[in-house]
């Protein structure tokens, strides 16, 4: 039997089933509307566990879903050497996001990470700490700012209202997902011009380190020809 | 399975090695506080080191025995003093997941003293110690470049821009090619040192970086759009000191050379010759000594002068046995005003079984 994790619940989830409604894989959630089971018509050998989006890159990563839906920057965020653990199958053209690098409207010096990184270096020199960064994408904040040779910030954990961070003080700028740019701009924030940290997408998602034996190798070639993607 | 007796075995012969040469011996806490970690090396020391909550905050199993041997030496040694240490170090393996997250560290530092003295007595150290294995050695100065940067004949600000990026090359370079105006400085920092009021219409003043600190990098730029570029063969003498890998003897030619044209490059240059004859005096000749001209730019941050490293011929895969080099400058960092020269350091015992 092939497990594949799906979003439990909103667009994700809907759109999800969409997706593979329209290859011939009818998906819904079982009975209830509450009730956190799926069912698959037009298949065999395919169970679908629901799971919240953010816990399916784990799920992946320890091999106990075969297959699994979710966003690319929440395997990106959450799995150390993501490519090493999970393949990607498909991107699924929804669930557009954007992580973006977003500094005060007013900051007219500031426009690229090139502006950032002077102006962190001034900034530490004058208040006498690294100028903070709220995120809760640390792992993908981080690698993109140390490949790009951005020095002197520090990232500060926000799990939410992140946008609300630079006026409260907490922070002097933040990396958050956005698809429209309108939390910023209502928060008196822009994104820096240089293009998105990682443009996120729903992706279907091959769990390297899964139990493929028992026949699983081949139903998921037999699935894989039905989606097209063979 | 790693066999962690023999690690051991392999790391006290070299601990004893390191207390026969003189030096004492001395412990630090597995478990370091990471606000010193961080502001040293910033963000990206989380990517390497393990963090943890620790009895006074955050705390980071201890990514490598220097910045605690350098902080007990400032606040209670002599001068000079010479320490040896062994025990356990933690690395996130980020671009190596099969390399070991755990491993062993024996390392010898050498606070004070005549500068090319005591680098030729540490190396002569690390390479008896390690000659009899098969490796290949590499030298450099990052003190050098830091003499060149330092002496260009442009602002202080740019000076002190890409002082500050020596360990990050791609960032480094991006300056350089600016400065030089081999690039365009971007459209919009023209734009914003135009404007009349460039505040007009931009939102509400938020945050603690706050209208001073832009006003100030407005200014900056203002001042920096005004700088004539770093003369083109300026630029060809800092390409020809990080390009240059010759054996020492020869690189040290080509480096004087060099400081005709760039005088401030001179008294590095000078300690180089000093150290290469402290060297020849100790057995190992010059033209045996390999010199690289950017080595331990990318990899070795706090590094300011001379810098070494032993790998495993014939072994790319293996990160390098032995790394080591002067840090005069992490002792002021770290020194709360004082200031002590110092040079020292280390060996991974799991490498040296591996390369016997």
């Amino acid at each position: 039997m092939l497990k594949l994790g799906v979003p439990s619940k909103g667009r994700l989830m809907d759109k999800t089933f969409d997706w593979f409604g329209a290859r011939g894989l009818t998906m819904g959630k079982g009975g209830t509307e509450r009730e956190y089971s799926g069912v698959v018509d037009g298949f065999d050998g395919l169970q679908l566990i629901l799971l919240s989006a953010g816990e399916i890159p784990r799920e992946l990563a320890a091999g106990r879903i075969h297959l699994g839906v979710t966003g690319s920057d929440l395997v990106r965020e959450k799995l150390a050497h993501w490519d090493e653990q999970v393949e990607e199958l498909a991107l699924m053209g929804f669930g557009h996001a954007d992580l973006v690098i977003a500094v005060p409207s007013f900051w007219v010096d500031v426009e690229t990470l090139d502006d950032l990184d002077a102006a962190a270096a001034a900034f530490r020199r004058r208040h006498g700490f690294r100028l903070r960064i709220a995120t809760k994408y640390h792992r993908l904040v981080r690698d993109y700012l140390t490949w790009n040779g951005v020095a002197d910030y520090q990232l500060v954990d926000s799990q939410g209202a992140t946008e609300g961070t630079v006026r409260h003080e907490t922070a002097e700028a933040i990396a958050d997902i956005t698809s429209t740019g309108e939390t910023l701009r209502a928060n008196h924030l822009k994104m820096l011009s240089d293009g998105p940290v990682h443009a996120s997408q729903a992706t279907l998602f091959r769990a390297r380190n899964a139990d493929w034996e028992g026949g699983a190798r081949e139903r998921l070639a037999v699935l894989l020809q039905r989606l097209g993607l063979d | 399975m790693r066999d962690k007796s023999a690690e051991r075995a392999e790391a006290a012969g070299f601990l004893q090695a390191f207390l026969d040469a003189g030096a004492v011996p001395v412990e630090t806490d597995i478990l370091q506080p990471a606000g010193t970690l961080l502001d040293l090396y910033g963000e990206d020391i989380r990517a390497r080191a393990f963090t943890t909550q620790g009895p006074d905050g955050e705390a980071m199993l201890r990514p490598d025995f220097t910045v605690p041997v350098v902080q007990m030496h400032m606040a209670e040694g002599g001068d000079p003093a010479r320490y040896a240490y062994v025990g356990e170090v933690f690395r996130r393996q980020a671009a190596d997941p099969g390399r070991p997250a755990e491993y062993l560290q024996v390392g010898y530092e050498l606070f004070g003293g005549d500068a090319p003295e005591a680098d030729a007595e540490t190396f002569a150290l690390f390479h008896r110690l390690l000659s009899p294995l098969s490796t290949r050695v590499t030298t450099g100065d990052i003190g050098i470049l830091l003499a060149a940067v330092s002496g260009l004949a442009t602002s202080q600000a740019r000076k002190t821009a890409l002082l500050r990026h020596i360990w990050r090359p791609r960032r480094f370079r991006t300056l350089i090619d600016r400065y030089a105006g081999r690039t365009e400085a971007p459209a919009h920092r023209r734009d914003v040192t135009a404007r009349a009021d460039p505040f007009a219409h931009v939102g509400p003043e938020i945050g603690l970086r706050d209208r001073a600190d832009v006003e100030a990098r407005i200014a900056a730029l203002k001042a920096d759009a005004a700088e004539p570029p770093i003369s083109k063969s300026e630029v060809e003498l800092i390409d020809d000191i990080l390009r240059l890998r010759a054996p020492s003897d020869a690189a040290l030619q080509t480096l004087r050379d060099v400081a005709m044209d760039m005088p401030s490059i001179a008294p590095a240059v000078d300690g180089l010759a000093r150290r290469l004859e402290a060297l020849d005096a100790r057995g190992i000749a010059p033209e045996s000594l390999p010199f690289e001209g950017s080595h331990g730019r990318s990899t070795m941050e706090y590094y300011d002068g001379f810098v070494f490293s032993f790998s495993a011929a014939g072994r790319a895969d293996l990160p390098p046995l032995s790394t080591g080099g002067r840090y005069d400058a992490l002792t002021r960092v770290l020194g709360q005003g004082r200031a002590t020269p110092a040079v020292g350091g280390v060996i991974r015992p799991a490498l040296t079984l591996e390369a016997r």
